[in-house]
Order: structure tokens, then C-alpha cells, then sequence
């Protein structure tokens, strides 16, 4: 397997973009990351996209086939794959445009995720939100993605694994650095008050414990690590990209306060990087619901079970902490959720870091950077690790 | 817009709590798999129809206020995940309860409800919700 470098990345701006459509939205970030490889767009020859729901979201099937079209690659007729895998369908796609490169099948790839989502109400949304869980025998019997994230949330409390306070904070500490980036939807820091206080969606989680619904893109490219010079100054290694499952059905666990997928392909990925979770400069975690970052930095070896909470509480996640940094792009919870763009945003804001363009959120001396992205309550998860050259 | 025949074929795991046991390990498995996912070729042939047991404890729940399409009639609505006397973990919904009543070791048992409807002339889905067990 060849080494791969991300020579280049780009995103929009994450909102309620009623101006923009799917189409319009993929092609920009896609055009921003060429530009940012120094590349015509001529050179690369496949696509992978991370994408949820555009069937349900905008009526649209075969975006694979838009994206190529639109993006002028079937013109080369460049091979176009669209990735499925609920909430962590964009760091699926990362994942597979990984592998291409790795493999030797293709030597520049572009990885893009989109999702355009405020086209519908919100109960439509939470319809399909809902549908990444057991759709038979947990969205059928009335049971939400929020209220399994709730059922979590409330069992980490009773067991002590957490307080509300401290799972809380997980919005607080997006939110912190959501105020940084320019291109996050919410640009605010919040009290922990505030979170708190939010109107009750499943509880014991409210309003500011969830991400909100967006429109978004994100996309990197890739290519092998020894060509990357060839392009651009600046770039950044994949040490590791790695996967795992677990059931479809929360429920249907041995514990419900972890993540096995989470935790086996945190193992996998430090393995293939030669790193420990002691080595993370700067981690971009999945906070679709506030307790999920909990878990997450637990689950990935950052903090014992028992510890993470307060770690966010305590601030010792913020940029400048000088611990692992997390979410400093504002997280899914502030700088917005566009589910098939998640994940690969998540790419962007680390290469942002370890090239040190990450500007007034930069975390100094980043070295190695991590991203999970999570598929519904877990059943899905990607652990990617980056490397600074 | 559910078929008559997707909400036909679910009757057993919905309605009567149906699953499976593994002959191989003894494990229970809800809703029914035919074959033990540890065991796997070990398990097959050996796999039993099992009748869940209807009574058990709040592991957890939750208060939903923003629900989906098909319960917004319903909000806010208790949702539960109960531990049965099988040990087996089952989710569902909880009625005949004050949802600020509701806590964790609550002993409830499952019953055959309606759970929705699709539009005035749809299919009515029916299956099991909890309540409390007095
Ligand atoms: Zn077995």
C-alpha cells in the first residue's frame, strides 16, 4: 500500500442556505480544493462522495452521477462512487477515496460530502435522521436518534459516568471555537446556562444539546505522498484510516454508555499510525448530540470512562488548553451538520491545523490530528489519523 | 406509506414478542435472527422461536417533545428501553404513565397498542408499548 497525502481541501460555508442547491453547494467546495492543490481539475481521475440522504432530502438519487457531471469529471468520464453509511458517511467516503490512492488504482482523488437538508420541514428531517436507526424495531416503535443519544445520556448520569453539567459542556466547548471559524453556522459562544435551559428535544438532552439541520460540502483530494511536492508546499499524511460496525439497533448492545465501533477502530487506527491517543494534538469528534463527545473521548482512549465530562467542563479541550484539542472547528454542534459533509469537513478543519492555516483557532505545533465520524447511534464509525509533514 | 404485507411480515416480533434462541449458546435474540451472530455456523439448524417474556425494568428512557412525522400526534411521548426477565434489552414506547413518573428500575410489562396510523384510510400499525406493572 503507497503512502497518501491531502494536497488540498475546501468547504462552504455551513447553514441555512436557501440561496444554494445540492448541486451548487458540491461544486464549490470541490473547486475550492482544486484551486487549493494547485491542480486544473484535469488530473484527477475518480470521485467518491459522502452522502446521506439526497433521495429523501431533495428527491435526488444518483448524486454520484451530478457530482461528476457538474463538476465537468464526466468529461473524462472519471469513475463517480457515492458513499451511504448514515452519519458517517462522509468519513466513509474519506476512507474509500483513502484506499483508491493506497491501493495504487488511482493517484488523485477527490473526496467531497454534501447534504442539503432545510429544503424540508423538521419533522421530515427527523423522519430521516431517524431512518439510520433500526427503522423496524426502534423508528417504527417511536424511538429517535435524539432519544437513544437521550437514553445514553440519561444512563451515564445514573451510573455516574457523567453529569448533565459536564455532558452539557460538549455544546459549550463547539460553540467556544464555533466563534472562531468564519465558517461555521453558529459563530457565538454559548453558557453553559444556556445549553442547560434549551427547550427539552429528548430529554434530559434540549435544543443546544443537538446539531443543527444544514446545508453544507466539504472536499479534499488526495494523492500519493511522494507526488504531493509536485503540486503543492504545504500538505498533510494519512497515518490512518480505519473502520468498524456494530448493530444496527442500540438496544441490541451489551452497554449502552460506549461505543465498541468507536473504540475498535480508534485501536485499529492508532495501530496503523504507530501513535496512542497520548500523541493527539487535535481531534475533530462526532457531537451530533452533546453526550456523544462524552463518549468519544473516551471511547477513543483520550480519558477513562468517567473523565471525559469534565475535561470538557474544565475547558481542557479549547484550542489553547494544551491538552487534545477538540472540535476546535466548532464541531458538528456550532459550525453546523450537514450530514454527508461531516465527516470530510472534519478532514479539512485538520489539514487546516497541521498545515497551520487554522488562523485564530490554530492549536500551536499540531502534529498528529484525529477524526470519528459517527453513523447513527454507532453503528458506523470511521477513526482517521493525520500526520504534519 | 407502509405496505400491508411490510407491517404482515413484522406481526410476530411486534405483536407477540417473538424472537429467537440460540440452540448452540442459549443466548436470546430480539427481533429474531436466523443465525446466532457469535456462534454463526454453529448456530444453524439450532435456532429456536422464542417467546420474549412480557415483564421487566427501565433500563433507561426519555421524554421526546420533537418528534418525527408519525408520532407528532403523540408529543410528548415516553420512550423506554427495558431490561425483560430474559435479560434481554427491548425499546418501545411507554404509555398509561404520568412521563414525570417514569424512573430507572420501574418494573413495566409490554402490551399490544396502536402505534400509527398511515393517514385516515391507511394500514394501522399495532404493537407492543410499554406500561407500568403494577
Ligand atoms: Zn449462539
Amino acid at each position: 500500500m503507497r503512502d497518501v497525502a491531502i494536497i488540498g481541501v475546501g468547504a462552504t460555508a455551513f447553514g441555512e442556505l436557501w440561496e444554494k442547491s445540492f448541486r451548487s453547494l458540491g461544486i464549490e467546495a470541490g473547486m475550492k480544493a482544486i484551486e487549493d492543490a494547485n491542480l486544473s481539475g484535469d488530473e484527477i481521475d475518480a470521485l467518491y462522495i459522502g452522502n446521506m440522504s439526497a433521495g429523501r432530502f431533495i428527491n435526488q438519487q444518483h448524486v454520484d452521477a451530478l457530482v461528476a457531471d457538474y463538476s465537468g469529471m464526466a468529461t473524462n468520464n472519471v469513475p463517480a462512487t457515492r458513499v451511504e453509511s448514515g452519519g458517517a458517511s462522509g468519513g466513509v467516503a474519506f476512507r474509500e477515496g483513502v484506499l483508491a490512492v493506497a491501493s495504487g488504482l488511482h493517484d488523485m482523488v477527490l473526496v467531497g460530502g454534501a447534504e442539503k437538508m432545510t429544503d424540508l420541514d423538521d419533522p421530515a428531517i427527523g423522519s430521516i435522521m431517524d431512518s439510520t436507526a433500526d427503522a423496524e424495531y426502534e423508528a417504527g416503535l417511536g424511538v429517535t436518534l435524539a432519544s437513544n443519544y437521550a437514553m445514553i445520556a440519561r444512563r451515564m448520569i445514573h451510573e455516574g459516568i457523567a453529569t448533565r453539567e459536564e455532558i452539557a459542556s460538549v455544546a459549550v466547548n463547539s460553540h467556544f471555537h464555533g466563534e472562531l471559524n468564519p465558517g461555521a453556522q453558529f459563530r457565538r459562544a454559548v453558557p453553559l446556562e444556556t445549553v442547560l435551559r434549551s427547550g427539552p428535544v429528548a430529554t434530559p438532552l434540549g435544543m443546544f444539546d443537538c446539531a443543527p439541520i444544514s446545508d453544507g460540502a466539504a472536499a479534499v483530494i488526495l494523492c500519493p505522498l511522494e507526488d504531493a511536492k509536485e503540486h503543492v508546499d504545504r500538505y498533510v499524511k494519512v497515518a490512518a484510516v480505519a473502520q468498524a460496525s456494530d448493530t444496527l439497533a442500540l438496544f441490541q448492545r451489551d452497554s449502552i454508555t460506549e461505543f465498541r465501533a468507536t473504540q475498535a477502530a480508534a485501536r485499529r487506527a492508532y495501530e496503523a499510525a504507530g501513535v496512542t491517543a497520548a500523541d493527539i494534538d487535535v481531534a475533530e469528534i462526532h457531537d451530533d448530540f452533546s453526550v456523544a463527545g462524552v463518549m468519544a473521548l473516551q471511547d477513543l482512549g483520550m480519558y477513562a470512562k468517567g473523565k471525559a465530562g469534565a475535561a470538557f467542563l474544565n475547558g481542557e479541550t479549547h484550542f489553547d488548553a494544551g491538552k487534545t484539542a477538540v472540535n476546535t472547528s466548532g464541531g458538528l454542534k456550532a459550525r453546523g451538520y450537514p450530514i454527508g459533509a461531516a465527516g470530510v469537513a472534519q478532514i479539512v478543519e485538520l489539514a487546516e491545523q497541521l498545515r497551520g492555516t487554522a488562523d485564530k483557532r490554530q492549536v500551536k505545533d499540531a502534529k498528529h490530528g484525529l477524526a470519528q465520524s459517527v453513523g447513527g447511534n454507532g453503528s458506523a464509525v470511521t477513526v482517521s489519523i493525520l500526520e504534519a509533514i | 406509506m407502509a405496505s400491508v404485507a411490510k407491517e404482515w411480515r413484522e406481526i410476530p416480533g411486534r405483536y407477540n414478542l417473538r424472537g429467537t434462541k440460540c440452540g448452540s449458546c442459549g443466548k436470546v435474540f430480539f427481533p429474531s435472527r436466523s443465525f446466532c451472530p457469535v456462534c454463526r455456523r454453529e448456530s444453524i439448524g439450532k435456532v429456536e422461536d422464542y417467546k420474549l417474556d412480557r415483564h421487566g425494568e427501565v433500563y433507561s428512557f426519555s421524554v421526546v417533545h420533537e418528534a418525527p412525522e408519525s408520532c407528532s400526534m403523540l408529543k410528548p411521548y415516553a420512550v423506554v428501553m427495558v431490561r425483560n426477565r430474559d435479560g434481554v434489552l427491548l425499546s418501545g414506547q411507554m404509555v398509561d404513565v404520568d412521563v414525570d413518573a417514569i424512573e430507572i428500575g420501574m418494573p413495566v410489562r409490554a402490551v399490544l397498542r396502536k402505534l400509527d396510523a398511515d393517514g385516515l384510510a391507511g394500514v394501522i400499525h399495532y404493537g407492543f408499548k410499554f406500561t407500568p406493572d403494577l
